[in-house]
């Protein structure tokens, strides 16, 4: 009894408890939508795991959401909820590609000059937020949904606008090649690449079918750094002090205002990177014009809640939600489940994820009971 | 309590067990399976998607292939989805809407065996695996001029289209054709006066160039503006005035102003090129189009607003355009040409 206490009282076991749950009351919905819940499930999993090249997908599209969560997360550790990550993606894909289209320079300039153009973008569009909240007090939610949607209406715009606008398409031009984040992209695409690529079936699954680029590897770098950020430097105790208690850190002696700035513009940085990487990382390379959001921010707001905003756990986390929208997709080839129900089932699982602090407090009644067998 | 929740879950994993039905259509005959990729508008888009999802099931309840789709929720997924289809063998791939021209090549270029089919876009240089679909929408925009042309008024008729390319050209220059063809016919001055308003989206924007028009005197608009045409509807409507609608029949947004509609059957060249394709025939390597002729533009059977006269009129002038006794222009140097036969 004490053992499962024990195992009860891990993060790791409440979150894995959460996940069953989450797929089984996932399976009973299914059920209840007329389809074979186990076979659907096993579809999702086979379209994440079958092939070398579903997982590579599935870290492919796990990298724009593991930032906007991180963006989220930081933001959520200065007490701010940061619902602007998707205006703030859509400023760094929109500078990306202004940038992209505009300079052609060598590899080693151009693509660090494109990610930090939409990394400055977003940081400035985060910071609007932040100056409105700490000079004027204005909510952060209010503002950032409405510059959600300027930044929508804005990349339509360019999307739009003569210079950029590729003719008879919906969208922009291509960014040039030099900015292209694709691992061995040069190779690849050589001759000499496909030739090789050509008898080596795992290695052209992963690099031929999939746009497999280095963005991943920024965003657990940056991940492991914030949590450092947070962690160990001065700078993140006096960010989190504000989250914890503002009053109390304002009479300690930190300023409150500024901070409150800071925290919006790394988190606007880390939006914006998410969305420069998109671009100079996945095809088509490009912004087309949109009507809805396409939900790379919103769904950072997940990946932060399921990682309990720390800042690690938001790589498990995107990887998390990536692997469900990637196998999602087979669901709905495979077995013609509509989107609609994959979308409730997704949500379920999330939603249990998000319960998961219920579990530890399990193991709070079970160890009431031990104890009480004990006293008898 | 116990017994009650094991009772439960009990019923709750039979009921995961039970049931087992698939949207994806199994007729039985496995040799083939044709695919579409949508574009982020879903499958329910009430629009091209659905239309070619139909086309698909009609293919599947006449042949017995198998037919399934996948829905894009952005642009980034569109090489991903294209590939997950390749994976489940799929001989035949729609790409519903031109976004997707350069995915295709990536796709076509990464499964040789593969067909794939694009709506909407035609490539310089098709690759032999790869069939471009295009519709000759000047053949029913010429229709409904030619119907405006008839039951205007004010001897002035408006078009309002979204941006200004290849494709949407052809809906203004068959227009105003069709009403040049009338007002030959009934020897009168008619005018046409064409705007775009830059966007597929801009409802509002659509709907203050429509009243402007409205308001000059135009009592009938064809708009071929997409989803942002709604402001077209919505401005003909608040004036009492005609409309006409686009890609779909339109009427049930306004019942008593649409006049007609100037249809875009996606569905129906689907279907046509599918069958070929399981038929055996050799689809790749070129751009087909598609008109009155195949049944895959047109305008509607019942149109309420409309005078029967008029639509008897347009029934046979749909026939000549079938024969070939006239060619629609469907840019602005083919309509400068048309004008000098007229």
């Amino acid at each position: 009894m004490q053992l499962i206490i024990k195992i009860l009282r891990k993060p790791i076991t409440s979150t894995i408890i959460a996940i069953l749950c989450g797929f089984f009351v996932a399976s009973i919905i299914l059920s209840l939508a007329g389809y074979n819940s186990i076979q659907t499930i096993n579809v999702m999993f086979n379209g994440v795991f079958s092939r070398p090249k579903s997982i590579a997908n599935v870290i492919i599209k796990s990298t724009p959401i593991i930032l906007t969560g991180l963006s989220v997360a930081f933001a959520f550790k200065t007490g701010l909820f940061n619902i602007g990550a998707e205006g703030q993606y859509i400023m760094g894909t929109i500078f990306a590609v202004i940038m992209g289209i505009q300079f052609d320079f060598v590899p080693y300039i151009q693509v660090p000059l494109v990610i930090f153009s939409g990394m400055i973008a977003g940081a400035l569009y985060g910071g609007i937020v932040g100056l409105l909240k700490s000079k004027f007090g204005i909510h952060e939610v209010i503002t950032s949904i409405m510059l959600n949607w300027i930044a929508l209406y804005m990349s339509n715009f360019i999307a739009n606008t003569s210079v950029f606008h590729k003719p008879n398409t919906t969208g922009t031009y291509v960014i040039n090649e030099s900015s292209f984040t694709q691992v061995l992209y040069k190779w690849k695409t050589s001759r000499a690449g496909i030739a090789y690529l050509k008898n080596n079936s795992f290695l052209s699954d992963i690099l031929l079918r999939t746009d497999l680029n280095y963005g991943i590897i920024i965003a657990i770098v940056l991940a492991i750094f914030i949590s450092f950020f947070l962690l160990k430097t001065t700078k993140g105790f006096e960010l989190r002090a504000v989250g914890l208690n503002n009053h109390a850190s304002e009479f300690a002696g930190i300023d409150v205002k500024k901070n409150i700035l800071h925290s919006m513009l790394i988190a606007g940085a880390l939006s914006g990177l998410a969305g420069a990487l998109t671009i100079t990382g996945m095809s088509p390379h490009n912004i087309s014009t949109i009507s809805v959001f396409e939900g790379n921010g919103l769904n950072g707001l997940s990946v932060a809640l399921i990682a309990n905003s720390s800042p690690i756990g938001c790589i498990f986390a995107g990887l998390l939600f990536s692997g469900l929208i990637y196998g999602g997709q087979s669901v709905q080839s495979e077995v013609g489940v509509p989107s609609e129900i994959i979308n409730i089932m997704i949500g379920t699982i999330v939603f249990f994820v998000a319960l998961t602090r219920l579990i530890p407090q399990l193991a709070n009644v079970f160890e009431k009971k031990v104890g009480k067998k004990n006293a008898n | 309590m116990k017994k009650i929740l094991i009772a439960l879950l009990l019923i709750l994993s039979l009921l995961a067990f039970a049931g087992c039905s698939t949207n994806t259509k199994d007729n039985g005959n496995d040799e083939f399976i044709v695919a579409m990729v949508t574009n982020s508008g879903g499958v329910n888009d009430e629009s091209f998607n659905s239309s070619a999802w139909e086309g698909l099931q009609r293919l599947s309840d006449e042949t017995g292939v198998k037919v399934t789709y996948l829905e894009s929720n952005q642009a980034t997924d569109y090489l991903t989805n294209l590939d997950k289809l390749a994976d489940q063998n799929c001989n035949l791939i729609w790409a519903i809407g031109f976004g997707m021209a350069d995915s295709i090549i990536t796709a076509s270029s990464n499964n040789p065996d593969i067909n794939y089919a694009i709506v909407d876009y035609s490539y310089e240089e098709t690759p032999s695996n790869v069939t471009g679909v295009m519709f000759r929408a000047q053949e029913s925009s010429f229709l409904v001029g030619y119907i405006a042309g008839k039951t205007t008024k004010s001897n002035q008729v408006g078009f309002v289209g979204g941006i200004e390319n290849d494709v949407n050209v052809q809906f203004e220059y068959g227009y105003k054709a069709g009403v040049d063809y009338a007002s030959k016919e009934l020897g009168k001055e008619i005018l046409v006066s064409s705007q775009y308003i830059e966007s597929f989206g801009d409802t509002a924007k659509a709907k203050a160039t429509a009243s402007k028009m409205l308001l000059d005197g135009c009592d009938i608009i064809f708009h071929a503006a997409g989803g942002a045409g709604v402001g077209v509807i919505e401005a003909a409507k608040d004036a009492n005035k005609y409309v006409i609608g686009v890609d779909k029949d339109q009427i049930s947004l306004a019942p008593e102003n649409v006049l007609t509609s100037s249809l875009k059957l996606v569905g129906n060249a689907v279907d046509i090129i599918s069958k070929d394709f399981i038929n055996g025939e050799n689809i790749g390597g070129k751009t087909l189009t598609f008109g009155l002729k195949e049944d895959c533009v047109g305008i509607p059977d019942s149109n309420p607003n409309m005078d029967p006269k008029i639509y008897e009129d347009a029934m046979k002038l749909k026939q000549k355009i079938v024969d070939g006794f006239i060619q629609p222009p469907s840019n602005r140097q083919e309509y400068d040409e048309y004008k000098l036969t007229l």
